[in-house]
């Protein structure tokens, strides 16, 4: 039956092909999205000892659909002195190229929507293009807390895009390809062969900023509730709104994703290479122990909980204090590893670079 | 060694760590959270919720107009006026208790000899219009003589520590 549907597929022009394939991706990530805010609710109540929302449908999981309801039902209210133009693209700005990113995610060997050979660069490009958003938010709403959060948030992304793109550096030195199916293809072989272990540090550098890039706790001084209200989306409302809060779980899943990707393997099996291969042939189980999607949902979803349980967990940073972190601390540890990374390198050393 | 200990416990995200930890544990641990409108948590005889007017078994009221209560009042509360009756007794012709300004301290309760304005169990209520938080003497007493049996009953378990 999947065959017949895979030629059915096969069989239409390529510009259906496209479109179908952006529908399969976008609207499992918008449900996704939706429910991840409903599991950030739910995981800091637990954190709080709490139970979170439980009243809308059954154990409340109808909650982000009354959310949405909601916000789409409200106002969208355009402060008097703001840019009109900038003030409603801002948001499209935001969440395009959070979407626009999930182009070059392989979710199963070969199944990304465009196979791109620059693909991480695209990626690193589109990661950073974000920003643009909130500083035009912040900008065009013309108000005194929301241009202080975009401020924030520009000279704070700036910094973190350097700590991250040299993260990114590691993964393409060891992996020799700016292709991202081929990244994790390089990670194949076993657990072992991942880029978690060798790159280490890459990982947790990599991880830390890419918190900062999408905004998070202990990094949201550029929504900092206390001391500005919320950053730069302080005057919108309504769907507006709703596009921001979309965007910036779109991301936070996407740098879930492309850890996964990058440095634990995306769709490989961590089984492979340790049980030995006829296991793979059994009937259910060797199709789940298998390589797959589901493996890259599960390791997207460890650091979704991951970001979830920082928020739960961390005070938000001093502004000074995220400025040390990255330039002195996170930057000269992806400078040093990729000296030593350049020396294992040039001495084929270990399963990883041999 | 000092120094060299310290940075490798910030630069390896020690306390951090240390804080995910205590957020983990609490996140597994098990909730105590009171679904509210489904169930409840017990109630002391001595809760202080909407005031009742209270009145003898023989359909007496007890309030024999003394404003004590008016005069204990920290937040002043109540406005009494009183007269006297055909048979000769002082009663109450006007006995307000404004809620808003209420702090449910209970010293009405203390003060009144007669055992007349007391607070009930009642907490949930609410008011749609302006002037409804006004507790008046007739509404007082409709509270009194709808709840006196748990009125009673909380007034006979509360007895010995009194």
């Amino acid at each position: 039956m999947f065959d017949w549907m895979m030629n059915l597929f096969y069989s239409l022009p390529t510009v259906m092909q496209i479109l179908i394939g952006i529908q399969l991706i976008v609207i499992p990530l918008m449900l996704a999205v939706a429910y991840t805010t409903f599991a950030e609710r739910k995981v800091i109540g637990y954190a709080h000892v709490r139970v979170g929302p439980n009243r809308v449908g059954p154990r409340g999981w109808l909650q982000p659909i009354a959310d949405a309801l909601k916000l789409l039902t409200k106002e969208v209210i355009l402060p008097t002195n703001a840019n009109r133009f900038l003030f409603l693209s801002a948001p499209v700005l935001t969440i395009a190229p959070a979407l626009a990113a999930w182009a070059v995610v392989p979710f199963f060997e070969g199944g990304a929507l465009a196979d791109v050979n620059a693909g991480l660069l695209y990626l690193l490009a589109l990661t950073s293009l974000g920003v643009y958003g909130i500083i035009i938010a912040g900008w065009a709403s013309n108000s005194k807390y929301a241009l202080l959060g975009s401020l924030r948030s520009a000279a704070q992304l700036v910094s973190y895009e350097i700590a991250m793109g040299f993260a990114l550096v590691g993964v393409l030195m060891a992996a020799g390809t700016l292709n991202v199916g081929g990244i994790i293809e390089a990670q194949s072989g076993s657990m072992y062969h991942w880029f978690l272990l060798p790159l280490l540090p890459m990982f947790f550098v990599y991880f830390i900023s890419g918190i900062a890039e999408t905004n998070r706790a202990p990094f949201d001084v550029a929504e900092g509730e206390s001391e500005i209200v919320a950053g730069f989306h302080v005057e919108y409302s309504g769907m507006a709104f709703a596009v921001f809060f979309l965007a910036e779980y779109a991301n936070m899943i996407l740098i879930s994703a492309l850890t996964a990707i990058l440095f634990l393997g995306g769709w490989l099996s961590p089984f492979q290479g340790i049980l030995p291969a006829a296991v793979f042939d059994w009937p259910v189980i060797g199709s789940l122990l298998d390589h797959g999607i589901h493996w890259f949902l599960f390791k997207t979803a460890v650091f979704l909980f991951a970001f979830l349980w920082f928020r739960a967990t961390f005070p938000r940073y001093r502004y000074d204090q995220i400025m040390r972190l990255g330039w002195k601390v996170l930057i000269p540890v992806t400078i040093v590893w990729l000296f030593v990374e350049g020396v294992l390198v040039a001495f084929n050393v270990g399963p990883w670079f041999a | 060694m000092k120094a060299v200990r310290r940075f490798f416990k910030s630069f390896l995200f020690f306390e951090l760590l240390l804080g995910l930890r205590l957020t983990g544990r609490y996140l597994l641990s098990r909730k105590f959270t009171v679904q509210y409108p489904d169930e409840k948590t017990p109630m002391s005889p001595r809760f202080r919720g909407l005031h009742a007017l209270r009145r003898y078994p023989n359909g007496e009221e007890r309030c024999i107009a003394c404003k004590l209560c008016e005069a204990v009042c920290p937040a002043l509360a109540i406005t009494i006026d009183s007269e006297e009756r055909d048979d000769g007794t002082r009663r109450t012709t006007r006995y307000d208790i404004d809620l808003f300004k209420c702090i449910f301290c209970g010293f009405c309760e203390e003060a009144c000899p007669v055992d007349s304005i007391v607070e009930t169990h009642i907490f949930e209520y609410h008011f749609e219009n302006r002037g409804e938080q006004i507790m008046t003497k007739d509404k007082l007493l409709a509270i009194g003589d709808r709840f006196e049996k748990e009125i009673a009953q909380a007034r006979a378990v509360d007895a010995p520590y009194r």
